[in-house]
C-alpha cells in the first residue's frame, strides 16, 4: 500500500539549512537588490504607459484625435509607441539580466563553499 | 478540388510526419511533457509566438479593424505589451521552480495537494474554454471558407478535433511545438506578404494610404452612406462604459497573459531560465510584427474590400481572407485560409497538452497518487486519455453549440481568469512570504468566481436583442445586463488579489512554508537544483 507520504511533502527539504545560509549571504541579498532596483522601476513603468493608451483614448478623445502628420492622429502614434517601448524595456531587461547571471554565479559558487565547510 | 483544401491537406499531411517521428522520441515523461527541455530559444519564441496568435488574432482582430477601425487595434497592443509581465516577472522563475505545469511553482511552498487542485480547476477551466471557442470559430469558418466542397460545420469541427488529439496524444510536447513553429512561420509570411500586397496597392505610399483608411465608406444597416475616420477610437467602444470596458480589456490582457497556463507550460521546455528570457524576446519581435501587421490587413480590407462586401460574405470574421482574394486572386485566398486552420490547429494543440498535463501531472500523480506513478509511465498514459476525453468534450460542446453561437465571451473570459485567478497567486507565491496555503485556495477560488459571475451577468451573456436577430446568435439570457462591461479584469483582477490576501491574513501562519520561502527563492533566481534538459546520450 502506498503511504500518503509522494515526493512533495509540505516540510522545508533536507537541506534546508543550506538554502536558508544561501539566502543570507551578500552576494544573494546583492542578486536580489539588483533585480528589484532593475524589475520594480521598470514594471511600474510600463503597466502605468501601457494604461495611459486606454486612459488618454477612452477620456480625452479630442487630444488623441489631434492630426499630427497629414490624417495620422496623436492616438495611432502612442499606440505604436508602446510596440517600440516594449521592445525597449525587453533590450534593457536582457542586457541588465547579464549582470544578475554572474550575480547568480557568484552565488552559486557561494554554496559550493558552504557545502565544501561540511554542511 | 478546393485549392484551400489541398494546401490544407498538405499542411495536414506534413505535420502527421512530425507527429509520427516525434511519437518515437517521447518515451519519457520528459520528452512527452517537455520536449526533453531541449527547445532552443528561437525554436521556443517561434512556438510561443504560434501558440498564442490565435485565429482569434488573425481573423477576429483584422475583421474588428476592418469594421471599427482603430478600436480594434487596442486588442494588438495588449497582446503585444502583456509579455512584458512573462519577461520580468513570471518565466523565469517558473522555468526554476517548476517540473511540467504552472501548479508545481504554486504548490512548491504550499501544502501541495489543495494547491493543485484549484491549479488544475483554473488551468483546465482556462484551457477547455478557450478551446471552445476556437472550435466553434473553426467549424463556422471552414463552411465559409470551403463552400462548395462539401464539408460541413461537423466535419470541420470533428477533423479539427482529431487532428488536435492525434499531434497530442501520440506526439505530446515534441509534436506539439513542431505545429506551433511551422504555424507561427506560415501565418508571419503570409501576414508580411498580405501587408505588402495592400501597401503595393497604394503605390507603396503611407500617405496615399492613411488617407484611405480616414475616409472609409460604407451604408449602416438602415441603408444610408456613411464616411468615417477609421484611424479615430471610439467607432466601436462608446460612451457610457467603453472607455472603463477598454481600460478593464486592457488589465486582462497585460495580466493575463502571464497566467495563461498553456503559454507558461512552453518555457519547461527549454534548458534554462537564461534560455526561457530569450526566448520570450523571440516571442516578442514576432507578435510585435504580427500585431502592427494587423492595422494593415484590418484597414486594407476597409479600404481595398469594403465594409458593405465583406458584411454580405460571411461578415467580418472574413476580412482577411477576402482581402487577400481581392489582392491576388483565389489562390492567395486559398494560402491565407490554409494557414487559419494551421493556426487554429496550432492553438487548439497547446490548449490540449496543458489541459491533459495538469490533469495527468497535478490531479492524478500528486493528488491521487500522492506523488508516485505505481508503475512506469502511468503519468503519460493518464495525459493521453485525458487529452483524448478533452478533445471529445470540445468536440461534442462545439457541435452542439452551432457555428453561429456567440462565443467571443469565452476568450474574454479565459483572460480574466488568468489575471484574476492564476497571477495574484502566483506573484504572492514568489514574492510574498507570509503567503500561505489557505491564501492561495481563495485567490484561485475568487478570482476563478469573479471572472466567471461577472461575465455571466455581463452584456456578452445578458443582453436584449433586436427581434430580427437570427435565434443561433441571439444572447443566452434576455435581460439587460447587471454589470454593463465585456471585460470584468478591472473588477475581477481585485477581487483576485483580495481573496489572495484576506485568505492568507486570516489564516494562520505557516511556518514550514514560509521556512521554504529561502529555498524557492534561491532557486527561483539563481536555477539552483532547476530541471535539467535530458543529455543527448539518452536519446535513442
Amino acid at each position: 500500500m502506498p503511504t500518503p507520504r509522494g515526493t512533495e511533502p509540505h516540510t522545508p527539504s533536507a537541506n534546508a539549512s543550506v538554502w536558508n545560509r544561501v539566502a543570507q549571504t551578500d552576494d544573494f541579498k546583492k542578486l536580489l537588490a539588483a533585480k528589484k532596483a532593475f524589475v520594480v522601476p521598470a514594471t511600474i513603468f510600463f503597466v502605468l504607459y501601457y494604461l495611459a493608451l486606454p486612459i488618454s483614448v477612452g477620456y480625452f478623445p479630442a487630444f488623441v484625435q489631434r492630426k499630427v502628420w497629414g490624417p495620422v492622429n496623436i492616438a495611432y502614434l502612442f499606440a505604436l509607441s508602446q510596440f517600440v517601448v516594449a521592445w525597449f524595456i525587453a533590450y534593457l531587461y536582457v542586457r541588465a539580466a547579464r549582470g544578475f547571471d554572474s550575480r547568480a554565479d557568484a552565488v552559486i559558487k557561494d554554496l559550493g563553499n558552504l557545502e565544501a565547510k561540511g554542511n | 478540388m478546393n485549392t484551400t483544401l489541398i494546401l490544407f491537406l498538405a499542411f495536414v499531411a506534413v505535420t502527421l510526419g512530425i507527429t509520427a517521428w516525434a511519437s518515437r522520441l517521447s518515451g519519457s515523461s520528459a520528452s512527452y511533457f517537455a520536449a526533453n527541455r531541449r527547445v532552443s530559444a528561437w525554436q521556443n519564441g517561434v512556438a510561443v509566438a504560434g501558440d498564442y496568435m490565435s485565429a482569434a488574432s488573425f481573423l477576429g482582430i483584422a475583421g474588428l479593424i476592418a469594421f471599427f477601425g482603430y478600436d480594434g487595434f487596442m486588442y494588438s497592443v495588449g497582446f503585444l505589451v502583456a509579455y512584458l509581465t512573462v519577461l520580468l516577472v513570471v518565466a523565469e522563475p517558473l522555468r526554476n521552480t517548476g517540473k511540467y505545469t504552472m501548479a508545481d511553482m504554486l504548490a512548491y511552498r504550499l501544502h501541495p495537494r489543495p494547491v493543485r487542485a484549484m491549479a488544475s480547476l483554473s488551468t483546465i477551466t482556462v484551457s477547455t474554454f478557450y478551446m471552445i471557442a476556437q472550435m466553434v470559430g473553426a467549424g463556422a469558418l471552414v463552411a465559409l471558407l470551403l463552400k462548395g466542397s462539401g464539408i460541413s460545420f461537423h466535419v470541420a469541427v470533428t477533423g479539427v478535433g482529431i487532428l488536435m488529439i492525434i499531434y497530442v496524444v501520440f506526439g505530446g510536447m515534441i509534436a506539439t511545438t513542431w505545429v506551433q513553429i511551422i504555424k507561427a512561420i506560415l501565418l508571419i509570411s503570409g501576414t508580411i506578404l498580405l501587408s505588402f500586397m495592400v501597401l503595393a496597392h497604394f503605390g507603396f505610399s503611407l500617405g496615399a494610404f492613411f488617407t484611405a483608411v480616414s475616409q472609409v465608406h460604407y451604408h449602416t444597416p438602415d441603408g444610408s452612406e456613411v464616411v468615417k475616420d477609421f484611424l479615430t477610437p471610439g467607432l466601436r467602444y462608446k460612451p457610457p462604459y467603453g472607455a472603463l470596458d477598454l481600460l478593464s480589456l486592457g488589465l486582462a490582457l497585460i495580466f493575463g497573459t502571464a497566467g495563461l497556463p498553456h503559454i507558461l507550460v512552453r518555457f519547461y521546455t527549454v534548458p534554462d531560465a537564461k534560455t526561457a528570457r530569450f526566448s520570450v524576446v523571440w516571442a516578442m519581435w514576432l507578435i510585435g510584427i504580427f500585431y502592427i501587421l494587423t492595422t494593415f490587413l484590418g484597414w486594407g480590407a476597409a479600404t481595398i474590400v469594403g465594409r458593405d462586401f465583406i458584411a454580405k460574405n460571411g461578415g467580418n470574421n472574413m476580412s482577411a481572407p477576402l482581402l487577400a482574394n481581392a489582392l491576388g486572386g483565389p489562390i492567395f485566398f486559398a494560402y491565407i485560409s490554409a494557414i487559419a486552420f494551421a493556426t487554429i490547429l496550432a492553438v487548439v494543440a497547446g490548449l490540449t497538452i496543458s489541459a491533459s498535463t495538469s490533469f495527468a501531472h497535478d490531479v492524478w500523480t500528486n493528488i491521487i497518487r500522492h506523488g508516485q506513478e505505481h508503475n512506469p509511465g502511468e503519468e503519460r498514459r493518464v495525459a493521453r486519455i485525458a487529452a483524448f476525453v478533452v478533445g471529445a468534450i470540445s468536440i461534442a460542446v462545439a457541435i452542439v453549440l452551432g457555428p453561429t453561437a456567440n462565443v467571443a465571451f469565452l476568450v474574454a473570459l479565459a483572460f480574466a481568469v488568468a489575471a484574476s485567478a492564476n497571477l495574484p497567486v502566483i506573484l504572492f507565491s514568489i514574492f510574498w512570504k507570509r503567503f500561505n496555503t489557505a491564501g492561495a485556495v481563495s485567490g484561485l477560488a475568487t478570482g476563478l468566481l469573479a471572472s466567471i459571475v461577472l461575465i455571466f451577468i455581463g452584456p456578452s451573456i445578458m443582453t436584449v436583442d433586436a427581434p430580427t436577430v437570427a435565434p443561433a446568435a441571439r444572447h443566452i439570457i434576455q435581460h439587460a445586463p447587471i454589470f454593463p462591461l465585456e471585460n470584468p479584469g478591472i473588477l475581477s483582477i481585485p477581487l483576485g488579489f483580495l481573496g489572495a490576501i484576506l485568505g492568507t491574513l486570516l489564516s494562520k501562519r505557516d511556518p514550514a512554508g514560509e521556512e521554504k520561502f529561502a529555498e524557492l527563492q534561491v532557486r527561483a533566481n539563481t536555477g539552483l537544483g532547476a530541471e535539467k534538459a535530458v543529455a543527448h546520450s539518452t536519446i535513442s
